[in-house]
């Protein structure tokens, strides 16, 4: 039992551990500027962000992340259930939704910031908001589209109220794919995270990247980058827990009908 | 009527007996420029607690017919009348083990909830419907895989998990489409004794889609026998066997037997393409 878990975690962290190595050796005896030794970008860390910068631009950041990605998830499961039930609402809005898809969401960012300004936290939730809402939605349309039609007949057939159809039938049944657009809007997000705050802001987790790269602070520069990487990965990790939880279902009736 | 059977009677006359009826019904699926006359006319009604067998060769309409009749699907023309009212959607007192029953399970739900969802859905109290669900798992044999999801049983199982389900649901008419072809000839026999079982204590007004030619005889009171597609009613007939029936007994009897022969060659002419306009022309 410990020596499987034991091997679990070989697996998972042996090939960072690796890398992490290789880059520490590597960079060792390096006189680079731009490569500065891994030691010493390790040792600046707790200088550069212990300090305040934690609570002043690393935590705003994340809570400008999260507001934004949950109003996409809100609003992309909200716009996505109607136009998945109905065809004629789908016919209605796919093109419009294609169009504003194919957008890339950062060059949103200027124009979004002269409606709600450069400095604010509104410019850059709505940014992240944005760029996160279309891996939601129309994963969210793709999942209520598919959910199995025997299923919706049999719904129909015991009375199931129109709330319990919502929550029993529609949501369930597009959950894994809602889940699969929730994951990619997340990514999504942290880059949108990270780009919001390159045009004008000048507190945030990525503003602050940018400004030791302006001011040649290369090791200080390299430990924001880590601490995005760090940061990335937690947020999946955390994601893939819930998903993991509120999908056993789903990972069941997958591996039963691929036994079968 | 398109009967041929002169022996078959249309109940007509007294309408409050009558649970269903199916009047002129037709159903043709339309595609993009595509259509297919699934049914051609049929037209038959079901008098209250009755026990109606249908069969007919595979891709006749058995599934269209009920999916019309549970409100799932419109007719084309016809109209389809239950206790007295025109179904336009699912009726309320309906209930429906699909053929695909599988499918037809919520996989996110437990066995359990399965079962327990139309009663929550139709405010039962609490300890009632705990109850009822326990005796409707109990009886078709899986009181204790309750808490089991249905992707966790196999195919048998979940089949028995879509009938409690319409058990516990308690309904006035019930329909089944094949439900039993996915368990083993055993289970079978004991499912087939308690949906007469059900269907006694109940009183409940059966529809049974089969395949299976000897269970479409042993169960019900009467078997309408579809013709292929289009499809129309190749004949209506009435299993004269004593209500009691049990497997090895009625199964033995020179009537069974009969009647078996009597559906089976009725099938296979189905199957030949045999229509009963056919009879119509050089036979008379
Ligand atoms: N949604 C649909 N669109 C077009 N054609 C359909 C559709 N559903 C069924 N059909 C056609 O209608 C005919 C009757 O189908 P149905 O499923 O009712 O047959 P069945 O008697 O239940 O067959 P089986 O015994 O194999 O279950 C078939 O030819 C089928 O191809
Ligand atoms: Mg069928």
């Amino acid at each position: 039992m410990t020596a499987r878990i034991l091997r679990r975690v070989g697996y998972t962290a042996g090939l960072p551990a690796v890398l992490v190595a290789l880059w520490w050796v590597a960079s060792a005896g390096s006189d680079s500027f731009f490569w500065p030794p891994l030691r010493t970008i390790v040792a600046t860390f707790p200088d550069t962000w212990l300090t305040g910068r934690l609570g002043e631009d690393v935590l705003p950041s994340v809570l400008r992340l999260l507001a934004g990605y949950l109003l996409a998830l809100v609003l992309g499961v909200a716009l996505g259930v109607p136009i998945g039930l109905h065809r004629r609402v789908r016919a209605f809005a796919e093109p419009t939704l294609e169009f504003f898809r194919a957008i890339p969401p950062p060059v949103l960012v200027p124009v979004i910031a002269l409606f709600a300004g450069y400095t604010g936290s509104a410019s850059k939730v709505v940014t992240i908001a944005i760029g996160c809402l279309w891996p939601v939605l129309l994963n969210t349309v793709e999942g209520v589209r598919a959910v199995d039609e025997v299923l919706v007949d049999t719904a129909r057939c015991y009375h199931l109220r129109r709330r319990s159809q919502l929550v029993h039938l529609t949501l369930r049944g597009s959950s894994p794919q809602i889940a699969a657009g929730a994951r990619q809007a997340l990514s999504i997000g942290v880059i949108l995270m990270v780009i919001s705050e390159l045009f004008g802001a000048d507190r945030g987790l990525g503003a602050s990247i940018v400004q030791f790269q302006r001011s040649f602070a290369i090791p200080q520069m390299w430990t924001g980058i880590i601490l995005l990487g760090v940061l990335g990965f937690l947020l999946s990790l955390i994601f893939r827990l819930v998903e993991h939880r509120a999908l056993a279902w789903y990972r069941g009736l997958r591996d039963a009908n691929r036994g079968a | 009527m398109a009967t041929t059977e002169p022996t078959t009677t249309a109940p007509e006359a007294a309408a409050t007996d009558v649970a269903l009826d199916v009047r002129g019904l037709q159903k043709t699926y339309g595609g993009q420029g595509r259509s297919v006359e699934a049914i051609r006319e049929l037209s038959f009604s079901v008098p209250r607690g009755q026990l109606t067998c249908i069969v007919g060769p595979s891709g006749a309409g058995k599934t269209t017919l009920l999916r019309c009749i549970a409100g799932l699907l419109d007719v084309t023309a016809g109209e389809i009348v239950l206790d007295g009212e025109r179904v336009t959607g699912p009726p309320r007192g309906m209930a429906v083990v699909f053929q695909e029953y599988g499918r037809s399970l919520f996989p996110w739900m437990t066995v359990q909830q399965n079962v327990e969802r139309p009663l929550i859905e139709r405010r039962v109290p609490k300890a009632e419907r705990r109850r009822v669900v326990a005796d409707a798992l109990a009886a078709v044999g899986l009181g204790d895989s309750g808490e089991a999801h249905p992707w966790q049983l196999s195919g048998g199982m979940q089949q028995r998990v879509a009938i409690a389900r319409a058990v516990a649901y308690e309904p006035t008419v019930l329909i089944m489409d094949e439900p039993f072809a996915a368990v083993d000839a055993q289970t079978r026999a004991d499912l087939e004794d308690l949906v007469r079982d059900l269907w006694h204590r109940l009183g409940v007004t059966v529809l049974f889609v089969t395949h299976d030619i000897d269970e479409s005889v042993y169960l019900g009171q009467r078997v309408l026998v579809l013709s292929n597609r289009p499809t129309v009613l190749l004949e209506d007939v009435t299993v004269d066997l004593p209500d009691e029936r049990d497997q090895l007994g009625t199964r033995g009897t020179h009537r069974f037997a009969e009647l078996r022969g009597h559906v089976y060659e009725l099938i296979q002419r189905a199957k030949a393409g045999h229509r009963p306009e056919d009879d119509a022309g050089p036979a008379s």
